[in-house]
C-alpha cells in the first residue's frame, strides 16, 4: 500500500489540521510537488546540486574501532554530518528552495530550533536567489548565537519569537501565521517530516536519498542487506530518510531513538511514543505529549533538534504497525555516546545523532560479529561543542 | 432551528444584522467572563463566541495569544468553560458559540464533548484549525445534539473549497476578511459584497465577516457587505487594558444600524 492516501493520511495519522486560509496553498503545493516528482529537469537539477553543492553521496563508513570497542555487530555510519552545512537538513531545504523558485515564489520562511534547518534554508535561499526569513524562539536565539550569525551572513533575517515557550514549537506557530498572511508570494520550508499534508510525504521523499544511497553502499561493501538500522527521531526526517528505502526488506530491523531527556519517569523528556497519546498539533494528527486537557506539554532534551512534543505521522503509523521499534536514550547516555564516538573514531556527532549512537552502544554487544548495523549520523557536533563544554562535562 | 439561526432570522425581520462578540474565557478569570457575557449582551452583542484557551493558537494574533496565556495560567480548560456556559444559562439565552482548537476537543472525546456542551447550553462550535474535510467525526457528534458546526472561508478559498465548507456548515459561515490571523489590519477589498452574496447563495446560510474588524467604521462597512459582524481582538484588548468595553461594543452595534 502506498502511503499517505490522497488526503495525507497514514492510517489514522497525518491529514491537514490548518486554518482554511492555508488550504489553497497546501493544495497548490501538493499539485506542484506531484508534477515535480516526475519532472526530468527537476531531477537533473537536484542530482547536480546534490553531487556538486551538497557533496553527495555521503560516505558509508565502517567504524572499525567503535565496532571493536563494543565487541559485537559491525557498525557502519551513514555520514550525513559531511553534507554541506553540516547535517541532513540541507537535502530537504535545498530541494524545497528549488521547488519554490520553480513555483515563482520570491520568499522563503522557515522555523528553526537549534538553527540547523534555519541555516540550511538560508543556504537554499542564497543559492536560489530568494529572500529568507527564519523564525526562532528567543530562548533558542540566545543559546545558538553562532547559528544566528551564520543565518545573517547567508542573507537571511532572523525573527525572534518571544511568546509561549519561546522555542521550536512557537517558532512553527509563528511561521504558520506568517504563511497564512503571505501565502501568495511565500513558500514555507518546513524542516521535518511533520505538519500538514503534503509536508510529511514530501520531506520524506526529499530525505529518502539517504536510504537509497546506504542500500547501494552496503550491498557494495558487504554484498548483503544490514540487519539493523538505527536513527534518532525528532520530527523524524533523518530517520524516515534512512528507513524508507528498506521498509519492504523484511529482514532489516529498524529502531528509532527519541529523546529520553532526564528520564521518562521525570516527565522531562520528548519521548512521544513512551509518554504521548493521540493528538493534533501544527497540522498533523500523531502521538502528542499533552495534558489531560489537551494542551501541549513542554518537552526537554539536551538536544534541541529532538525537543518537540509531537512526531511525524508516518512514524506513528509504522510504530502501530510494528514495522519499526521506537525507544529512547536519556541525556546522559547521549552525552556518553557523544564522547565515545569522538574518542574512538575522531568524529564529533551532533547531540541528536548521539542518541542513535547511544542505542548502538546498547545493541551491538548483544549481536553477532557477522551481523551488520547502520547508524545514521544525521549531523556533526560542532554546533554542540560549546554547550557540552558549558555543562562542564568531560564525556 | 438553533438559537443561532433564530437570532439571524429575528434580526433580519428588524432589518438588523448580528454583532458577534468574541472574548477569551478565563481572561482575566472565569467569574469575570460570566459577568462580561452579560455586559456584552446588555451593550448590544447578539451572539457571543467564547474562546477556549489553548497552548498553541496558530490562527491567532498576539492579542488573543496573550489572553489565552493568561487564562491557561488560571487553569482554565474546555471542561471549565463548558461548566461556565451551564451557569450562564441560568441568566441568559443569548446564543453561545465555543471557539476552540481541535486538540482539546479530541482529547475530551468528540461524542462526550458534544453531549456535555449541548447539555450545558452551547449552541455552536468553531474550530479554526479543523477544515471541513477532516471534520466528519466532529460533525457526526455535534449534529444530533443540535450544536451548529461553523467553518471558515477565506479570500483565497476556491469554488471547490466553498462547496466543501458550505456542506459541512450549520448556523452561519465565518468569512475571514483577510488572509491572515486574528487582530490583523482590515483590508476593505472591492467586490466583497458580491463574493459574500455568491457564497451565501451556494450555502443557503448567512455569512458573517470576521478578523481585523476593530472600529465602528469597520463594523459599519462589514455590516453593509455581509450578514453579520464578528469582533474579537479589539474587545479582548479593551478588557485587557481595563478600558470601557461596554461603550465600545455599543458604538459598534450603533454603527451597524446606520443605513449604508
Amino acid at each position: 500500500m502506498r502511503l499517505p492516501d490522497s488526503k495525507g493520511h497514514f492510517g489514522v495519522y497525518g491529514g491537514r489540521y490548518v486554518p482554511e486560509t492555508l488550504m489553497p496553498a497546501l493544495i497548490e503545493l501538493e499539485e506542484f510537488y506531484l508534477r515535480l516528482k516526475g519532472d526530468k529537469s527537476f531531477k537533473a537539477e537536484m542530482d547536480s546540486l546534490f553531487a556538486n553543492y551538497v557533496g553527495r553521496p555521503t560516505p558509508l563508513y565502517f567504524a572499525s574501532r567503535l565496532t571493536k570497542e563494543l565487541g559485537g555487530a559491525k557498525i557502519y555510519l551513514k555520514r550525513e554530518d559531511l553534507c554541506h552545512t553540516g547535517a541532513h537538513k540541507i537535502n530537504n531545504a535545498l530541494a524545497q528552495a528549488v521547488m519554490a523558485r520553480r513555483m515563482g515564489k520570491r520568499r522563503l520562511i522557515a522555523e528553526t530550533g537549534a538553527g540547523q534547518h534555519g541555516v540550511a534554508t538560508a543556504t537554499g535561499a542564497a543559492v536560489c536567489g530568494l529572500s529568507c526569513d527564519v523564525y526562532m524562539g528567543s530562548d533558542d536565539v540566545k543559546r545558538q548565537a553562532l547559528n544566528v550569525f551564520r543565518m545573517k551572513l547567508l542573507g537571511a533575517r532572523v525573527i525572534e519569537v518571544s511568546i509561549g515557550s519561546r522555542t521550536l514549537k512557537d517558532a512553527i506557530n509563528e511561521a504558520l501565521r506568517d504563511w497564512t498572511a503571505n501565502v501568495r508570494d511565500t513558500h514555507y520550508v518546513l524542516g521535518t517530516a511533520f505538519g500538514p499534508h503534503p509536508y510529511p510525504a514530501m520531506v520524506r521523499d526529499f530525505q529518502s536519498i539517504i536510504g537509497r544511497e546506504a542500500k547501494k553502499q552496503i550491498l557494495k561493501a558487504e554484498n548483503r542487506l544490514p540487519d539493523l538500522l538505527i536513527a534518532c527521531v525528532g520530527g523524524g526526517s533523518n530517520s524516515i530518510g534512512l528507513f524508507h528505502a528498506f521498509l519492504e526488506e523484511h529482514s532489516v530491523g529498524m529502531i528509532g531513538v527519541e529523546a529520553g531527556g532526564s528520564g521518562i519517569e521525570t516527565g522531562r523528556h520528548a519521548a512521544r511514543f513512551a509518554g504521548g497519546s493521540l493528538g493534533v498539533l501544527q497540522g498533523a494528527k500523531s502521538y502528542l505529549l499533552q495534558s489531560d486537557d489537551g494542551n501541549v506539554l513542554d518537552t526537554h532534551s539536551v538536544s534541541a533538534g529532538l525537543d518537540y512534543a509531537s512526531v511525524g505521522p508516518e512514524h506513528a503509523y509504522l510504530r502501530d504497525s510494528g514495522r519499526i521499534e521506537y525507544t529512547w536514550a536519556v541525556d546522559s547516555e547521549a552525552l556518553e555516546a557523544f564522547g565515545l564516538l569522538a574518542r574512538t573514531e575522531g568524529i564529533i556527532p551532533a547531540l541528536e545523532s548521539a542518541h542513535a549512537v547511544a542505542e548502538a552502544v546498547k545493541r551491538a554487544p548483544a549481536m553477532g560479529k557477522n551481523e551488520i548495523m547502520i547508524v545514521n549520523l544525521s549531523g556533526r557536533g560542532d554546533k554542540d561543542v560549546q554547550q557540552v563544554a558549558e555543562m562542564e562535562i568531560t564525556p | 432551528m438553533s438559537r443561532i439561526g433564530a437570532k439571524f432570522d429575528e434580526l433580519r425581520a428588524k432589518n438588523e444584522k448580528p454583532l458577534i462578540a468574541y472574548i477569551m474565557a478565563g481572561d482575566p478569570s472565569l467569574e469575570d467572563t460570566g459577568r462580561l457575557v452579560l455586559e456584552l449582551e446588555a451593550s448590544g452583542a447578539d451572539i457571543i463566541e467564547l474562546g477556549v484557551p489553548f497552548s498553541d493558537p496558530m490562527a491567532d494574533g498576539p492579542v488573543i495569544q496573550r489572553a489565552a496565556e493568561r487564562a491557561l495560567v488560571r487553569g482554565v480548560t474546555l471542561h471549565s468553560v463548558i461548566a461556565l456556559v451551564k451557569k450562564l444559562r441560568e441568566k441568559t439565552s443569548i446564543p453561545l458559540i465555543l471557539m476552540t482548537y481541535y486538540n482539546p476537543v479530541l482529547k475530551y472525546g468528540e461524542d462526550g464533548f458534544a453531549a456535555d456542551a449541548a447539555e450545558a447550553g452551547v449552541d455552536g462550535i468553531i474550530v479554526p484549525d479543523l477544515i471541513a474535510d477532516e471534520a466528519d467525526s466532529l460533525i457526526a457528534a455535534c449534529r444530533p445534539k443540535g450544536i451548529d458546526t461553523i467553518f471558515l472561508l477565506a479570500p483565497t478559498s476556491t469554488p471547490e473549497r466553498v462547496e466543501i465548507v458550505a456542506k459541512a456548515s450549520r448556523g452561519f459561515l465565518y468569512y475571514v476578511t483577510i488572509t491572515g490571523i486574528t487582530g490583523s489590519a482590515l483590508v476593505t477589498e472591492m467586490g466583497m459584497r458580491e463574493r459574500i452574496r455568491e457564497i451565501g447563495a451556494i450555502a443557503g446560510l448567512p455569512v458573517a465577516l470576521g478578523f481585523g474588524i476593530a472600529t465602528p467604521d469597520d463594523a459599519a462597512w462589514a455590516a453593509s457587505v455581509s450578514d453579520g459582524v464578528i469582533v474579537g481582538s479589539a474587545i479582548v484588548k479593551k478588557i485587557a487594558a481595563n478600558d470601557d468595553m461596554k461603550s465600545f461594543v455599543s458604538s459598534l452595534k450603533e454603527a451597524m444600524r446606520q443605513p449604508q
